[in-house]
């Protein structure tokens, strides 16, 4: 008999914890290498987590519902001696995401690394969905996906270790007005030392009152969260459940979300433009290419031609595809385009990379690809990072058009309204106006005006808008 | 500045000590005309003469016993144990009598109890012990515990001079293999209750006595050179009264403390010092304090088992690595 060690791998090189949301597997289970034993939920991605070898699922430590750093070991595997697995290699090294063995790859990369990691990708405003047929139901109930710690016993001295700080730590932590939980650790089991809180106070962490903010994504608080939190500890305002009320904790998303979504807010200038836009042509084209399109096991959607205007253009609006970086700005080489997907338990905006270098066929075929894994938590690390523009679409559930907030560290997102018949003039032929009904859509884009003008922002949107009422048919 | 031995330095203690006040006499088993099992009074009685080195038959609580009543009368006599683990003999004389007498009858007995401890010299359960932890917990008794040759003259000079009863435990395993250069003509005084810091360090602590300071040296060099970790290390010569002041120091400069004694791990004096600790500077601890002491059984005489049961360099390294890496 050989004892393996199963740990928490590393999902993506900026990715400093796990949490596990739910054990596929009993104690005393057999398990098949590969087998799905266990489910993560990290900043980026949920994922099922294959065993590294065949045995006897001997021990679990890490309960659900617990957030623990890569590299923690989650269970033991009891091997026959008979399968091979060497005594003397006891750690081996989970291959990453079921989908996703590339990232393997990056697992090895140093926590310095991680550390220095932007913030990461979370998700646009509004609940809103790639596919008309995406599921709706934002309700608390997603933060079932992560179970409150069960108290059965599970908790190993390791998790005790990485929970509890020493007095010194709490002290300073206490003096500064830094949550400890958000610090990278880099004692004993990820545990929070001296030198990782001193230096997280050096390196010009918030150290005005701390925001209760969540322990999610420490590491991009540190690297990329500036000063001046915003002060959400105001008595005045602050919730308190009422008797009746129920209170569940905000799910790992959830926070990432949150946090977020105000930190953007908080960072760009937000100004948002609207425009109609006839899509009749569009409807024309999707009509008559539709099973064309399915023959070729793809479906093609309104938001696809969006998606391809939106990349095409980019490329002659460089101001849009675009990162704010201090005092410089980062024109991105690569056309990125983010996707808001809106699953059961929250927001996830995987990206379809260089979108401007695909076919209409191409793009959807890549977005449809990206949400059905999303929702099937299947997602690789890389495949939610790196995105330079974002696409939202609040109106398949009838929103008639919103003004989304930026996803950082880009500088612009468009939103898209619901799709309908509305009566619009049109001039005929023989020179007449008449109202007749057209397909028509709002599209909004918000942007950020610290680099981007409002001229800017109307150029290119106009450009989009212009392809889109007059969509190439050689295109399609 | 000749070198000189940390047995030598004891001596040369001893015989400034005598030769400056007649008060002071010394007395114990084979410590006159034999010169002293280790020759640590060699000859003493040809120069003091037999008055003042006096040779006794073997019965630590006679010797322990005569020499409060020499020190009740005035003089300030010096007990040797031939070898400090016969000084259980003695515990009642110390503990009931000799401790007591101040608080019970206002008697001053300004006596000095010496004799070689430790091991690592293949002595086996009876020539092997350390017996602080036994005197730690009896009020009106002073321990101290040198380390160098510097102290081992320093401290026994402290320890005639003062007025209450004093313990003092040389290290035998240190008396031919430390050497130091002390200057001659030079008035050393140890201060008894002061710790010394051995080595300077910023990242852990080890706090130790008597002959464990040189092995905890010894780690904190390789910390230093192998894992870029910077040890203190702490002697702290005087057990009781135990100088809490430096120990507070270091705990606060480094936040990470660890304690190294050669005696018995269960009932050790480390489980005092860690006590002092975590009611004084619980909030400076980055870590807990870790022990490394000798196992909990007699001490063997086969070599291997005794390098086994006491304390190592290596197992100091071993436990400072786990609390760096804390």
């Amino acid at each position: 008999m050989a004892r393996i060690d199963v740990i928490m791998p590393q999902m993506g090189e900026s990715i400093a914890e796990g949490t596990l949301s739910k054990w596929l597997k009993k104690v005393g289970d057999a398990v098949k290498r590969d087998e799905m034993i266990f489910e993560i939920s990290t900043d980026k991605v949920d994922a099922e987590i294959p065993a590294p070898s065949a045995g006897i699922l001997a021990e679990i430590k890490v309960p659900e519902g617990k957030t623990v750093p890569v590299q923690t070991v989650v269970a033991v595997i009891e091997t026959e001696a008979s399968v091979g697995a060497s005594p003397a290699a006891p750690r081996a090294t989970v291959p990453a995401a079921s989908a996703g063995s590339s990232a393997v790859a990056s697992s090895a990369s140093s926590p310095a690394k991680a550390a220095a990691a932007p913030a990461p990708a979370a998700a646009p405003s509004a609940p809103v969905s790639a596919s008309p047929r995406a599921p709706q139901t934002l309700t608390p109930a997603a933060a079932t996906l992560r179970p409150a710690p069960t108290g059965n016993g599970t908790e190993t001295a390791d998790d005790r270790l990485r929970r509890l700080s020493t007095p010194l730590v709490r002290k300073i932590a206490a003096e500064h007005n830094v949550e400890i939980a958000g610090i990278p650790g880099s004692g004993h089991a990820g545990r929070v030392t001296k030198k990782d809180i001193l230096g997280f106070i050096e390196s010009g962490a918030p150290s005005s009152p701390a925001p209760p903010v969540s322990p999610a994504s420490p590491v991009s608080r540190s690297a990329a969260w500036p000063e001046g939190a915003p002060s959400a500890s105001n008595p005045a305002w602050e919730a308190s459940p009422w008797e009746g009320d129920r209170v569940e904790p905000m799910s790992r998303i959830r926070q990432l979300t949150a946090e977020h979504m105000v930190f953007s807010r908080r960072t760009s200038a937000h100004v948002t433009s609207y425009y109609e836009v006839d899509i009749s042509a569009i409807q024309k084209l999707r009509e008559k290419n539709k099973k064309l399109y399915e023959e070729r096991g793809a479906k093609l959607t309104y938001l696809g031609f969006i998606v391809k205007a939106v990349a095409d253009n980019l490329r002659k609006h460089p101001i849009v595809n675009a990162a704010v970086q201090g005092t410089s700005i980062i024109y991105r080489g690569q056309i990125n385009i983010g996707i808001a997907v809106a699953l059961d338990w929250g927001l996830i905006v995987p990206v379809i990379k260089k979108a401007d270098e695909l076919s209409l066929l191409g793009v959807v075929k890549t977005m449809h690809d990206l949400a059905d894994r999303a929702r099937a938590k299947k997602l690789k690390p890389d495949e939610v990072q790196q995105g330079t523009f974002t696409i939202t679409n609040p109106g398949v559930f009838g929103s008639y058009i919103g003004a989304p907030i930026i996803n950082q560290p880009q500088v612009a997102i468009l939103g898209v309204g619901a799709i309908e018949k509305r009566p619009r003039v049109v001039t005929m032929e023989d020179g007449t106006e008449a109202i007749v009904p057209r397909m028509m859509t709002m599209l909004s884009m918000t942007y950020d005006h610290r680099v981007v003008d409002g001229a800017d922002a109307d150029r290119f949107f106009g450009d989009v808008k212009k392809m889109l009422e007059s969509f190439p048919a050689a295109a399609v | 500045m000749p070198e000189v031995t940390y047995l030598e330095a004891l001596r040369q203690g001893l015989q400034e000590e005598m030769r400056r006040d007649e008060r002071v006499f010394i007395l114990g088993e084979d410590v006159g005309t034999y010169g002293g099992a280790f020759k640590v009074t060699e000859g003493f009685v040809e120069e003091f003469g037999a008055g003042r080195i006096i040779d006794t038959p073997i019965a630590e609580a006679a010797i322990v016993g005569a020499a409060a009543g020499a020190a009740h009368m005035g003089l300030r006599p010096v007990a040797e144990m031939q070898f400090i683990d016969f000084i259980s003999c003695a515990y009642d004389m110390l503990t009931n009598y000799v401790a007591t007498a101040r608080y019970r009858a206002g008697l001053p007995t300004p006596m000095v109890v010496r004799g070689p401890c430790g091991g690592y010299v293949r002595g086996g359960p009876f020539h092997s012990q350390n017996p602080e932890a036994a005197f730690l917990h009896t009020p009106g008794l002073k321990i101290v515990c040198p380390a160098t040759a510097r102290d081992a003259k320093g401290l026994i000079k402290a320890a005639i001079r003062d007025d209450d009863p004093v313990l003092y435990f040389e290290h035998k395993y240190l008396y031919r293999r430390i050497k130091e250069n002390l200057p001659e003509g030079e008035e050393i005084v140890t201060p008894i209750g002061k710790a010394r810091l051995a080595r300077e360090g910023k990242d852990l602590s080890i706090i130790t006595w008597s002959a464990m300071v040189w092995k905890a040296l010894e780690a904190a060099e390789k910390m230093e050179k192998e894992d870029g970790v910077s040890v203190e290390v702490l002697d702290l010569r005087t057990l009781l009264p135990m100088d809490d002041e430096a120990i507070l120091a270091t705990v606060k400069k480094t936040n990470k403390v660890m304690i190294a004694h050669e005696d018995t791990r269960t009932g050790g004096v480390a489980g005092e010092i860690t006590a002092r600790i975590n009611e004084s500077a619980f909030e400076w601890l980055d870590g807990p304090i870790f022990r490394v002491t000798a196992a909990d059984v007699p001490l063997p005489y086969a070599p291997t088992l005794e390098d086994y049961v006491l304390p190592q360099t290596d197992d100091i390294l071993k436990v400072a690595r786990k609390l760096a890496a804390y």
